[in-house]
């Protein structure tokens, strides 16, 4: 075993972790926005909505997120759409992300008492408002542990993004493990970095968890 | 305005499916009459209750405050009212609940402020003031940081009376709001619904607190199956009254009440 090809490749393996980091942010940040509308529309008085948030929910459940980013990567410059490769990745793994966030928020709006959005209305609240500072506050903090679970898969997931030639943690190691011939030494720094990553998230939710429910 | 009823309910029905929970419902309330609502489990109380603010939708009927149609539009044939409208008249009419629902992400006091802020369009700063006013007015002025998670049922009810009156209601319509709470925190939540008839607000209360109805309410009003079928003073109701499914109801409740 050659340690030194692992210590020389840190750095770099190290700043393409703080890409996977941040893309997958950004990806369950969109997720969350896409799956407040899809449950949104899930819970609309229009059927054609419903029926539409029922057919992206199980889309995006049902294809592979490989494919799905193909299809983004591929499709959108069929049709004149020119997409680089950073908004492909965040893009594909905020529409997958969105499909299983408006599971998690559909679930969490059923634990909520009928009687919380009832008391505003009592009030004269109107629905945007009842939504806006009773129900999704609510939901919010119902959901911090799916959600911090939601983030821990979808980081995992995006090592699929190298394949659209983001450089995030995967592909850099593909290259360093190509030119150093040392693939076992890369590849375990990854795994490792990767274990580190999100151990820590879990730690995080865990902490969040406690706060939520002593605030009450 | 003055000979305009508070509540004013004409041929009230509502169903449920094929179940009937209201029928041909009459009652009128005048300005600062306090009216007792009671009966057995599931004999229609908290459906009427929720016809009053349209919280339930009832299908056949009238329900007029201050002389104004709830929930439904003046035309015929009617039409729901626009959200908007039904919001405004919402306003005038507290609620209190069972369950007391307050919202556990807020403070005892933004409980009180929210709808303030939210409703009637107070600025921050005002909606705290008036809603610190509010909590001390039901004796709580010391737990206004208090998460509902850490307050007594009592005092948890409390603030929700409190968020209700926040709003300046001119009718209060309340749920059980002591049903749910252990018997030695029952006697603070009625004392502050006392206080509140003694000064004129006007009041509908379904209960099963004997005691209160008897000697706070103007009109009993006695439902089972969807029909008010005894209705006047609490002692023509509570004492005199001949009608056997009142008589029934009484004797179980002093004989679950007696040890
Ligand atoms: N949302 C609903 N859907 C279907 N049935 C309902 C609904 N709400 C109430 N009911 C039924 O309507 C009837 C009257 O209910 P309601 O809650 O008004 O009774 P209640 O007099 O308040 O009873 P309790 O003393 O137990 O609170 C009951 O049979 C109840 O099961
Ligand atoms: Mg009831």
């Amino acid at each position: 075993m050659k340690l030194q090809a692992a210590l020389d490749a840190l750095p770099y393996l190290l700043s393409a972790a703080g890409t996977t980091l941040w893309i997958s942010l950004a990806g369950i940040a969109l997720g969350q926005v896409l799956g407040a509308c899809v449950l949104l529309a899930r819970t609309a008085r229009s059927p054609a909505l419903r029926r539409a948030g029922a057919v992206y929910v199980s889309f995006f459940r049902g294809v592979p997120l490989l494919v799905q980013l193909l299809l983004i990567y591929y499709f959108l410059p069929y049709i004149g759409i020119d997409v680089p490769p950073l908004v492909a990745a965040i893009g594909a793994l905020g529409l997958a992300s969105g499909a299983y966030v408006s599971e998690i928020f559909r679930g969490s709006l059923a634990a909520i008492p009928r009687g919380q959005a009832e008391a505003a209305q009592a009030l004269g609240f109107s629905s945007a408002t009842v939504w806006r500072r009773i129900l999704l506050p609510q939901m919010l903090r119902i959901s911090t542990p799916a959600l911090v679970n939601e983030l821990i898969l979808l980081l995992k997931a995006s090592s699929l993004i190298s394949v659209v030639g983001v450089t995030e943690l995967t592909r850099t190691s593909h290259s360093f493990a190509a030119a150093t011939y040392r693939p076992f030494e890369i590849y375990i720094t990854a795994a490792l970095i990767y274990l580190a990553m999100n151990l820590a998230l879990a730690a995080l939710g865990a902490v969040l968890e406690r706060r939520l429910a002593a605030a009450g | 305005m003055t000979d305009v009823a508070m509540v004013e309910m004409r041929g009230v029905a509502k169903t449920f499916g094929a179940l009937q929970v209201l029928r041909d419902i009459d009652l009128t309330v005048q300005t600062s009459e306090v009216v007792c609502l009671i009966g057995p489990s599931g004999s229609g109380k908290s459906t009427l209750l929720r016809c009053i603010n349209f919280l339930e939708p009832y299908d056949a009927g009238e329900v007029r405050i201050e002389g104004r149609l709830i929930g439904y539009t003046e035309t015929s044939p009617r039409r729901p009212m626009p959200h908007h409208a039904l919001q405004k008249m919402r306003r005038a009419i507290g609620m209190v609940f069972q369950h007391f629902n307050l919202w556990p992400h807020m403070t005892a006091l933004e409980n009180v402020a929210e709808a303030l802020v939210r409703v009637r369009g107070f600025s921050r700063t005002d909606a705290t003031g008036r809603a610190r006013a509010m909590l001390a007015r039901v004796g709580l002025a010391e737990k206004e940081k208090s998460y509902p998670a850490r307050l007594s049922g009592g005092q948890q009810q409390r603030v929700a009376i409190a968020r209700s009156l926040a709003m300046e209601p001119r009718l209060m319509l309340f749920d059980e709001p002591t049903s749910a709470l252990d018997p030695e925190l029952v006697g603070e939540v009625l004392q502050v619904m006392r206080d509140l008839a003694a000064e004129g607000m006007t009041m509908i209360v379904v209960t099963h607190e004997m005691g209160f109805a008897a000697s706070v309410a103007d009109r009993i009003a006695f439902l089972d199956h969807g029909r008010i079928v005894a209705s006047g003073s609490p002692r023509a109701v509570l004492h005199e009254s001949e009608e056997p499914r009142v008589r029934q109801f009484l004797q179980t409740y002093h004989e679950r009440n007696s040890f």
